[in-house]
């Protein structure tokens, strides 16, 4: 029987430890930074009502994808394109070098328009199939233009009733060429000549191939981390996250000798079973979100601290080690939960109002709150009933008793069970 | 053996219940001026509320302020707030610069970015960051809406596992822990932003946690060792002090995390940071000093009505 239990101790304990300094670091990466620790652009678009065009869930829908297509063209690593509400889209970029480009790319209508020459508009850019840049044989660069079958068609008609005359194409209103047609054109392509660089017919191209926004997009918020200060957030961050464990492992074990051993260990499965949990929710680790998980290794010790003292306190009526241990359990399981279900109330509105990095936050601290009961309730509950059954120790000052503790009497110390 | 009740154990060193009114007066001390601090100086808030472009920018070489205001004068922007960072007051110069101004145009922007490498020199962007007005109201609307939601849901909570004086002390507590520290916050002029959002309503996770323990422990003796007619203050006394160490400790391996932030995380978590300190100190105090003595008082009222219109000794329903 003491055997037994001195082995489960010490099967958990090995595990526990061993996972922990095994895992803690290569699960802490692969978990899904957020721009604001890995570097990136972030930009938020808002659609806006015009009398002509009105915003629709079809609309955003068709925005969303066409931002996707843009966004894609950057060719980034890992790209997020999200509608976020009613009316807005968030569009994050990480890793990207030149986030001015990016930007300008996402911010554009690209309302493609061919007027002819009584400034009627006659093709639009959804008659499009494909824009590819090119140069020239004379060393011009222009956008090769191909339309569908039907935008092949109307643009055959247009250039024939317009032979000898201008007709003009728009790219957001302003006319980027004005070419005179000389012969009907019957092969549903055409070219936009005038670019000065390759690198801008490039973009062109990007523009009219992802195709038209159908209703007017407002850039309203952008935030640029810089990689430096990414991971310089990030350094900062480990080495706070090292320091606030370390001193909570400390302070547990000053006051509560071996229990408060076993709550560091219940802590270290705390910190792994949270970390794997966002791996698996695939959630985005951003700096509120690493504050969130060092400020819950704080609140985590509070269920064990609960359970140690109701410990002491029925250890002082004079129960045995076990029984009180058990009646400690017990009374602090009500006291646990009442108390971290109002905290699971405050995150989980805090997920339901909170946008972007607070969601996060939230998530991370709903998380820890509900892991920390967890691993109290089971793991730190499993390793003191071994620990007592062990009789390794019979002095109650090793269990924390008797340190810190007002009106406690002596002569009950020497009673074990 | 003798059984020994818990009750029996703890000795009450120091009566606080019965000095309700000078904890109530200490509070009040720091959140009348902090009210008052609100209308007056209100609160520096960071563009996440108001709206407007940041830039921080690393020189490659030191720069001072007057080149970077000269630079922006060109653009009427020479009244924007510029900070040169390493430490907060009279650094000469520096490389690490922080512009702040009003929602830039994507294009005016970078026109202002352009004119700053030509006139002061080269540099790598740390940060960027632009907000529209609109966004900042919605933020304070949805923090609002979000503070007051959790305020019903927890009075609904405990009023349903306690009774509805635990629900209401327990949420004047929170007022009074978001109060300490947005008059702190009033008075120090740090920045409100949407991070201190999230800071507040930790706060009110941690305050509501802390006070439901105690609140616990009173229920718990009102069941086991109250008798009718029963002195309120020395139970929640009692109640205080057999929970004080728990109290003392998890607020110490909570300021533990928070104060690791604080001293050796980023800047950007800094202010953050600073709120949850703030907010663990006032909801440790508001737990033992202002929702017990609240609770305490709410219940005597009840309490001396009863017995005054029947003239029976007071009854407690647990």
């Amino acid at each position: 029987m003491r055997k037994d239990s001195l082995l489960k101790l010490l099967a958990a304990i090995v595990i526990i430890v061993g996972v922990f300094f095994t895992f803690v670091g290569p699960l802490a990466k692969s978990i899904r930074q957020g721009l604001d620790l890995q570097g990136g652009t972030h930009v938020v678009l808002e659609a806006e009502d015009t009398p002509e065009a009105p915003v629709n869930g079809d609309a955003m829908d068709r925005v969303v994808r066409i931002m996707e297509k843009r966004v894609n063209e950057l060719g980034l690593a890992e790209p997020i394109v999200q509608r976020q509400g009613e009316r807005r889209i968030i569009i994050e970029l990480p890793g990207i070098k030149d986030p001015d480009k990016a930007i300008q790319v996402i911010g554009k209508t690209a309302m493609l328009e061919f007027k002819n020459d009584k400034g009627e508009t006659v093709l639009t850019g959804t008659d499009l199939k494909d824009a590819r840049e090119q140069t020239d044989q004379q060393g011009q660069n222009l956008v090769e233009l191909e339309f569908s079958p039907e935008g092949g068609e109307k643009f055959a008609d247009l250039t024939t009733k317009n032979v000898g005359r201008n007709i003009a194409i728009l790219l957001d209103g302003e006319v980027l060429t004005n070419p005179r047609v000389n012969e009907p054109i019957m092969g549903g392509k055409a070219v936009i000549t005038g670019n000065k660089t390759l690198e801008e017919a490039h973009n062109l191209a990007i523009l009219l191939r992802s195709g038209s926004l159908p209703v007017k997009v407002n850039i309203i918020e952008t935030r640029t981390v810089g990689p430096s200060l990414g991971q310089d957030s990030k350094d900062k961050s480990v080495y706070a996250f090292a320091i606030g464990l370390g001193a909570v492992v400390l302070f547990m074990i000053l006051f509560y000798r071996l229990p408060g051993l076993i709550a560091d260990i219940a802590l270290m499965a705390y910190v792994i079973i949270l970390l794997f949990s966002l791996k698996m929710l695939d959630a985005t680790l951003t700096l509120p979100g690493v504050a969130g998980i060092i400020l819950s290794i704080g609140m985590a010790v509070d269920a064990n601290v609960l359970i140690f003292e109701h410990f002491k306190e029925e250890f002082r009526t004079g129960k045995t080690m076990r029984l009180a241990m058990d009646a400690g359990f017990e009374r602090a399981f009500t006291t646990i939960f009442d108390s971290n279900i109002t905290t699971i109330i405050a995150s989980a509105v805090l997920f339901c109002f909170g946008t972007g990095s607070i969601k996060g936050f939230a998530i991370t601290l709903g998380l820890g709150v509900v892991l920390s009961m967890f691993t109290a309730i089971t793991l730190t509950q499993f390793m003191c009933k071994n620990l007592i059954a062990a009789q390794l120790f019979k002095n109650p000052a090793i269990y924390g008793y008797g340190i810190s503790n007002v009106g406690k009497e002596k002569e009950e110390v020497t009673k074990l069970g | 053996m003798a059984k020994k009740t818990v009750e029996q154990q703890v000795k009450i060193p120091f009566d606080i219940m019965r000095r309700s009114k000078i904890w109530f007066a200490i509070s009040l001390l720091i959140i009348i001026p902090g009210i008052f601090s609100m209308f007056t100086n209100g609160f520096n808030f960071g563009i996440d509320f108001t709206g407007g472009t940041i830039i921080d920018m690393r020189f490659e070489k030191e720069v001072t302020l007057p080149e970077i205001r000269d630079s922006l004068r060109k653009y009427n922007l020479d009244n924007a707030t510029i900070q040169l960072s390493g430490d907060v007051t009279n650094v000469e110069a520096s490389k690490d610069v922080m512009i702040r101004t009003i929602d830039l145009e994507e294009n005016d922007r970078k026109a202002v970015m352009a004119t700053l490498k030509e006139d002061v020199g080269d540099y790598t962007v740390l940060r960027e960051e632009k907000v529209g007005a609109t966004i900042g109201g919605e933020l304070i609307m949805d923090a609002v809406m979000a503070t007051l939601i959790s305020w019903v849901l927890i009075i609904m909570y405990v009023s349903y596992r306690f009774e509805w004086r635990f629900g209401v002390s327990a949420v004047l507590a929170l007022v009074h822990d978001i109060l300490i520290v947005l008059s702190i916050f009033s008075f120090t002029q740090k920045q409100v932003d949407s991070s201190f959002v999230a800071a507040i309503l930790t706060i009110v996770g941690y305050s509501i946690n802390d006070t439901i323990v105690i609140f616990d422990r009173i229920r718990e003796n009102l069941k086991l060792h109250f008798r009718r007619g029963g002195d309120l203050y020395e139970l929640a006394n009692r109640s205080i002090y057999q929970t004080l160490t728990r109290s003392l400790y998890t607020v110490f391996t909570c300021l533990f995390t928070t104060f690791a932030l604080y001293w050796f995380g980023g800047d950007t978590t800094k202010d953050f940071a600073f709120a949850l300190l703030c907010g663990f100190f006032s909801g440790c105090y508001s737990s033992i000093f202002i929702a017990s003595p609240l609770w305490v008082t709410m219940r005597n009222i009840a309490e001396s009505k009863k017995s005054g219109n029947s003239n029976k000794p007071a009854t407690t329903e647990a």
